[in-house]
């Protein structure tokens, strides 16, 4: 399955992907309204700067996943792959933040969690790789075992 | 009737098992016994129904087809009364015999109510647990009734933030000091219990309900509250009837009410020092790290009727959250069908929110303590000898939890990482180059 992947040398660092993720998820039709009239959309992709080195990380789809597990609402379930949050169901109890080793899921406006679904409901390509001037996060198959 | 396997229970704790025995075995007949006439719902999900956020239909934990594709015959609104380990059957209420090849308990725990003279002459007195509950409270609620709850932890806070919602007026009172004993410090429990009072929910600590006259209540430092409805909420108790029946051994475990359970009252935790009682003695059942009850054959137990041992204490205690009962009966249905699984990460955490201000914790407060303290924004890390005991989070500070969590479960030696960094914000720039990047170029194996 193609999931995202950094190249880790090539990220200066400039959080552009954040920027094109909250977009592409915002439901804005312009850039700049995701980001201002009191609107604050938030990237489910997040750009460490820590220790010197840059890389952008996002949910990597786990094997077994905890969030999935921990889930009080079971709310969240993966298809195809691809782990998903139903916002139906989501009551934003957090319970996915406390669990995802990597820090991938995040609060979203108070009501519900977010995270990285590949941009499976934006067309199918990932918009923060699509954004991506420098070539730091691909979008590929890499034949991981499952 | 005959099944393979047999679940008493019909909650988090069931699906994992449902879910664990259909991993390694599609075949084998299962059936579902439970008291609750509903579909697998989410219990914590309780207080969203009455405050109006999900509609009921939203609260299922699993999906409508849920025993059709795992293939499960469901035996709702029934109830088992004893097992028989030797002809290996459960009893039910109805007079139905239930054989198993394979039993799972999995029957959670029922309110505690303590004894207070004259609570029967109460009208309008309620437990905060199941579905049925909330359907009995929104029967009674009327907008401006007096609602008093009595226990300042999880599931009365729950109940008092969908009733604030609803327009009552709420006093919750306990005996305790402070308000989320079980999950926070002095310090973490005011800023909470300052935010929640904002929202026009009133506290009286350190008392307790001596007596009711009808509804009237007199506290134990004199003061007289009248109320329309009474919700007691001040802690559970472990169903070990049944598992009692069979033979298995129940017992106290080391220490009861774990910090972070849902129904757990612990000591202060002050100025970062931890101190944990057993101030309520539950029994849980004692399982293996595969789940089987001990003392008997071919019966397991999961969720929060059992005693967990926590690896951040090295106690037993019962860990009463929606994790510990699913990876519990996800373990218990693996070893069922027959594949080798432990349970062996168990430790408490939890996630909740109170009128927006949320709280993400785990663990327990012992040992040195990283703190920031920012109005609501309020981050502790405790650790020592090299490991993360737990942490408090708060506000805005909650951001990537799930990285301290993972230092818990992993018990990650923090000499291996750049502990100073994660204390700023936790992040994977403060592991080991190859740690870091065996996370960013596989699919994650998080176990
Ligand atoms: C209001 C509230 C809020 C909560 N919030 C959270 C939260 O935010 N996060 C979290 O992690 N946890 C939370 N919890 C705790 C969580 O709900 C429990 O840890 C979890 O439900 C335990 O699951 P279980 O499978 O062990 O059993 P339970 O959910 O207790 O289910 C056991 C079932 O077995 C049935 N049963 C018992 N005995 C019998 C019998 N003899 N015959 C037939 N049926 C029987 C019971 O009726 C019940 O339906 C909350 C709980 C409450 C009440
Ligand atoms: S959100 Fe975290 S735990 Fe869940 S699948 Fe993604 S990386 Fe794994
Ligand atoms: S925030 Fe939503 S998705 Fe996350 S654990 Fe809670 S209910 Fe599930």
């Amino acid at each position: 399955m193609k999931k995202v992947y950094v190249n880790e040398e090539r990220c200066l660092g400039c959080h552009l992907c954040e920027y094109y993720c909250a977009f592409a998820n915002s439901g804005e039709a312009e850039f700049y309204k995701a980001f201002r009239l009191g609107r604050n959309a938030v990237p489910r992709i997040k750009v460490e700067d820590g220790n010197g080195i840059n890389f952008a990380v996002q949910c990597r789809h786990c094997d077994d996943p905890l969030c999935m597990k921990n889930c009080i609402a079971g709310a969240i379930s993966k298809v195809d792959g691809v782990v998903k949050i139903d916002h139906e169901k989501c009551v934003g109890c957090y319970t996915c933040v406390l669990s995802c080793p990597y820090g991938c899921v995040v609060a979203d406006g108070g009501h519900s969690a977010s995270k990285c679904e590949l941009c499976t409901a934006n067309g199918g390509i990932p918009q923060c790789v699509k954004g991506c001037i420098n070539g730091a996060i691909v979008f590929e198959e890499r034949g991981e075992t499952a | 009737m005959k099944f393979d396997y047999v679940i008493v229970g019909n909650s988090a704790a069931a699906a994992g098992c449902i879910e664990g025995i259909r991993e390694h075995d599609k075949k084998g007949s299962i059936a579902v016994i439970s008291d609750e006439k509903y579909h697998i719902y989410s219990r914590p999900l309780i207080s969203y129904l009455l405050k109006g956020d999900v509609k009921e239909k939203q609260m299922k934990y699993r999906p409508a087809d849920f025993y059709k594709v795992n293939d499960v015959e469901t035996l709702l609104g029934k109830r088992a009364v004893s097992v028989d380990s030797k002809t290996k059957q459960v009893q039910l209420e109805s007079g139905e015999k239930i054989e198993y090849g394979k039993l799972l308990i999995a029957t959670g725990s029922k309110p505690f109510v303590p004894p207070m003279d004259g609570l029967d002459s109460v009208k309008n007195h309620f437990s905060f647990m199941k579905l049925d509950d909330v359907k009995a409270i929104e029967k009674a609620v009327k907008k401006g009734a007096k609602v008093l709850i009595i226990g300042a932890g999880l599931i009365g806070l729950k109940a008092a933030e969908a009733l604030e919602h609803y327009g009552c007026d709420m006093t919750v009172i306990d005996l305790a000091d402070r308000i989320l004993p079980s999950i926070l410090d002095k310090q973490t429990s005011e800023i909470m219990q300052k935010h929640i009072e904002a929202h026009g929910v009133k506290f009286k600590l350190n008392t307790s309900a001596k007596s009711f006259n009808k509804n009237t209540a007199t506290l134990t430092n004199g003061e007289e509250l009248q109320f329309d409805i009474l919700i007691t909420a001040v802690g559970v108790r472990p169903n070990t009837e049944l598992a009692e029946s069979a033979g298995g051994k129940v017992e106290r475990g080391q220490r009861d009410a774990a910090p972070n359970s849902v129904s757990g009252k612990a000591e202060p935790a002050d100025n970062c020092l931890a101190a944990r009682s057993n101030s309520i003695h539950a029994r849980g059942f004692i399982t293996d790290k595969k789940q089987a009850v001990k003392g008997v054959k071919n019966i397991w137990a999961a969720g929060d009727c059992t005693v967990s041992e926590d690896i951040t204490t090295g106690t037993s205690h019962i860990i009463a959250i929606m994790p510990n009962a699913y990876a519990q009966g996800l373990v218990a249905g693996h070893n069922m069908a027959g594949a080798a699984d432990r349970y062996e990460r168990a430790f408490p955490m939890n996630a909740i929110g109170f009128f927006g201000l949320h709280i993400i914790t785990a663990g327990n407060y012992t040992g040195d303590c990283y703190e920031e303290v920012d109005g609501e924004n309020v981050k502790k890390l405790f650790s020592a000898n090299d490991r993360l005991n737990g942490f408090i989070l708060m506000g805005e500070k909650i951001t990537r939890a799930g990285i301290y969590t993972a230092l818990i479960r992993e018990q990650t030696d923090l000499s291996t990482v750049d502990y100073d960094l994660l204390c700023k914000a936790p992040q994977l720039a403060a592991f080991a180059e190859e740690k870091r990047l065996d996370i960013l170029s596989k699919g994650g194996g998080a176990a």
